[in-house]
């Protein structure tokens, strides 16, 4: 094991009362694989990140990168690790290569070495644009690249993302993703957070599911996948008074028991042969002469995957409406999200999700 | 992606575990283990996903460096950065050589012909209060930018490398001191152009430029350690004019202190900035012959200003350095 972290726990003090950002999570990542911690704004992944990375003291719990224990030897752990966060760190004043410059020479490589290094992560990662001029004017994606390559200046042992994608459009998203295969594929140890299991999936040999700071589940992206089951099929109802009877029709060929959204137009059950079950619900709907708006596949989010795990939604706002309803319940949130997703295909609909999901 | 990067196996999510033959940008990682004894040469990995012979280098930390050449380093690098942000910056540059003139102008020609200074005119009397007025305003750029960094995150940048923790703000304070050389020049020059005069010798004139500098550069501190506590760089000016505006004009900077009532005139006299400008003014010989209060601190400006210099440094620096060592944003 690369990282080796052990009951780690952090408390914030706020108005309302302590806020346990971290309640004893523990965390494994051997050498050489990719993990990825999943959760939605507030599980406890940033805190985890900037524990390991000697940002900030864990209140208790011990954190080891390769043998070096972070607390205690915090400028050695530095040493081997790179950075990339969630806001882009980059100074805008400077230009692409002056940040590079400047991070290699915080490294100690020297002047010359610092600078060699920059020009090579300005070519390798496609920046010459920003590389003599200033950040500022840049897109987001460019930045997240520039921040991205700073974190790489030493070829670090292990490779920290925080949210390497959000607030980017799915096309820069994309070609970030891309990036960071490019990385991975040569067994550099990364640790990334983000909300979409979709991300996660991509990039991912080992998902961590987070939530309220603690740990929830754990496996591959395909052990996660068999148990959330796999394609969700979402019907969209011209009449609302059809809803029981699609419901039975979806339950016929569905993996679980499907759920109907608020207004009763929508009507959603999780399937483990996608198209077969697609085809038979729509033979059986026809059949019934039920009127459809829409019908399409779509691939499991977050939001499921915390339906399934917690009973609740990633959303922490939406805990109270899914408990008094006793059960899976579409939010507001995430009806409309439904809603979006209704006509797209599956590859869409993973998109629309993403940019929803923020 | 390029096309140059289209072939890469790596792009095919389902090879991301599997070692691929072709060695990419990681594959230079274990030259950096700390445990290694580094050596000088050039240690080279392929990295050319095309083969088209692009190789990254990596020299590892230089072995002869010791911790007082780092910190020297560290403090130079990021120096280097708060420079080229005023390069870059014209507003910023601008800001800074306009206010002093403005000032000079200002006080000089609205106030000059009301305020009757004994045994001197206003412009000589003023220049050293302008001149204090300056320098401490100037270190508001430090918590302003400090302030400004952590919400970025460069902040975390920083304190994710293994850098000397004190580098970030030296380097800020440092870029202060530059910013506020130039507005002394530009100000002076001003000063000369309205009738204000040195009469003394050279050195005297140097010991005062370089007490002011000093000066302002020991407040950065203050400013710097305000800019990392404050919860957004918005709060920050603000903050720094609640302090700033009493402590240049409830002193002798641009009124005699004892035209002052007494609550404001005991403040005015214990004020360090007072002593800064009694200071200034005495070595600049701008003093007129004014009385001078008969309290320790105006009767030994110079040394009350050392002593307060060394005291700002002695007590901030350190709060500043351990201040930063536990931020973080957000």
């Amino acid at each position: 094991m690369i990282i080796e972290a052990q009951g780690l726990t952090k408390t914030y003090q706020s108005k309302s009362g302590p806020v346990h950002a971290l309640a004893g999570l523990d965390l494994q990542v051997p050498r050489g694989t990719v993990k990825a911690l999943l959760g939605p704004n507030g599980a406890g992944k940033t805190t985890v990140v900037k524990m390991l990375t000697t940002l900030i003291r864990p209140d208790a719990g011990t954190a080891v990168i390769d043998g070096i224990d972070v607390v205690r030897h915090p400028k050695s752990v530095r040493r081997i690790i790179g950075v990339s966060g969630q806001y882009a760190a980059v100074d805008e004043n400077l230009t692409g290569f002056e940040n590079l410059e400047m991070v290699g020479r915080l490294y100690h490589l020297g002047g010359a070495a610092a600078r060699q290094r920059a020009q090579e992560l300005i070519d390798l990662f496609e920046l010459t644009a920003a590389g003599n001029r200033p950040v500022k004017g840049f897109s987001g994606g460019m930045r997240r690249r520039i921040d991205l390559a700073g974190a790489l200046v030493i070829n670090p042992k292990v490779l920290f993302l925080d949210e390497p994608t959000t607030g980017l459009d799915p096309r820069s998203r994309i070609a970030l993703w891309d990036v960071i295969k490019r990385l991975v594929a040569d067994g550099t140890t990364v640790l990334l957070t983000t909300q979409y299991l979709e991300e996660a999936d991509q990039l991912a040999d080992d998902i961590v599911v987070v939530d309220d700071g603690r740990v929830i589940a754990e496996g591959t992206s395909d052990q996660l996948k068999a148990q959330i089951g796999g394609h969700r099929v979402v019907v969209a109802l011209v009449d609302a008074a059809d809803g029981a009877a699609a419901r039975d029709i979806l339950a016929r060929y569905g993996s679980g028991k499907p759920s109907v959204s608020t207004d009763g137009r929508g009507v959603e059950v999780a399937v483990t042969d996608g198209p077969t079950a697609l085809q038979n619900m729509l033979a059986d709907l026809r059949a019934a002469q039920i009127n459809l708006h829409d019908a399409g596949m779509r691939r499991p989010t977050l939001d499921d995957v915390f339906l399934k795990l917690t009973g609740h939604k990633a959303d922490p706002n939406a805990t109270d409406d899914d408990s008094d309803a006793g059960g899976p319940k579409l939010t507001k949130r995430a009806q409309a999200k439904r809603d979006q997703t209704r006509a797209a295909s599956a590859a869409d609909a993973d998109a629309a999700d993403l940019e929803s999901v923020k | 992606m390029s096309p140059r990067h289209a072939s890469l196996p790596a792009n095919d999510a389902t090879a991301k575990p599997a070692a691929t033959g072709s060695a990419t940008i990681g594959s230079a990682r274990t030259l950096t283990d700390p445990g290694e004894t580094p050596t000088a040469e050039t240690l080279m990995a392929e990295t050319g996903p095309t083969g088209t012979g692009s190789r990254v280098s990596i020299l590892p930390p230089l072995p002869s460096w010791n911790p007082l050449s780092l910190w020297y380093s560290d403090g130079w690098t990021v120096t280097k950065r708060n420079l080229i942000k005023i390069k870059r910056s014209p507003d910023m540059l601008v800001f800074a050589v306009i206010q002093p003139i403005m000032f000079v102008l200002l006080f000089s020609q609205v106030y000059g012909g009301a305020i009757a200074v004994q045994g001197s005119d206003y412009t000589q009397f003023l220049m050293a209060g302008i001149f204090a007025q300056t320098v401490v305003f100037g270190a508001t750029f430090s918590g302003a930018a400090m302030a400004l960094d952590l919400k970025e995150g460069i902040i975390d940048r920083f304190r994710s490398l293994p850098m000397n923790a004190s580098a970030v703000l030296i380097g800020r304070t440092n870029g202060d001191l530059v910013l506020n050389t130039i507005s002394m020049v530009i100000m002076m020059a001003t000063g000369l152009a309205v009738g204000w005069r040195v009469t003394t010798s050279p050195p005297e004139f140097l010991a005062g430029v370089g007490l002011l500098l000093l000066f302002g550069y020991a407040f950065s501190w203050v400013m710097a350690l305000l800019g990392m506590s404050v919860k957004s760089p918005e709060v920050i000016n603000n903050a720094s004019f609640l302090i700033l505006f009493p402590l240049t004009f409830v002193s002798n900077a641009f009124v005699p202190s004892e035209t002052l009532p007494t609550v404001l005139r005991v403040f005015a006299e214990w004020n360090p900035v007072s002593s800064l400008v009694q200071a200034v003014r005495q070595l600049f010989g701008n003093l007129g012959t004014a009385p001078v209060p008969d309290i320790w601190t105006m009767q030994n400006p110079i040394l009350t200003v050392l002593i307060g210099i060394a005291v700002m440094l002695l007590v901030f620096v350190p709060l500043c350095i351990r201040k930063f060592a536990s931020i973080s944003s957000r």
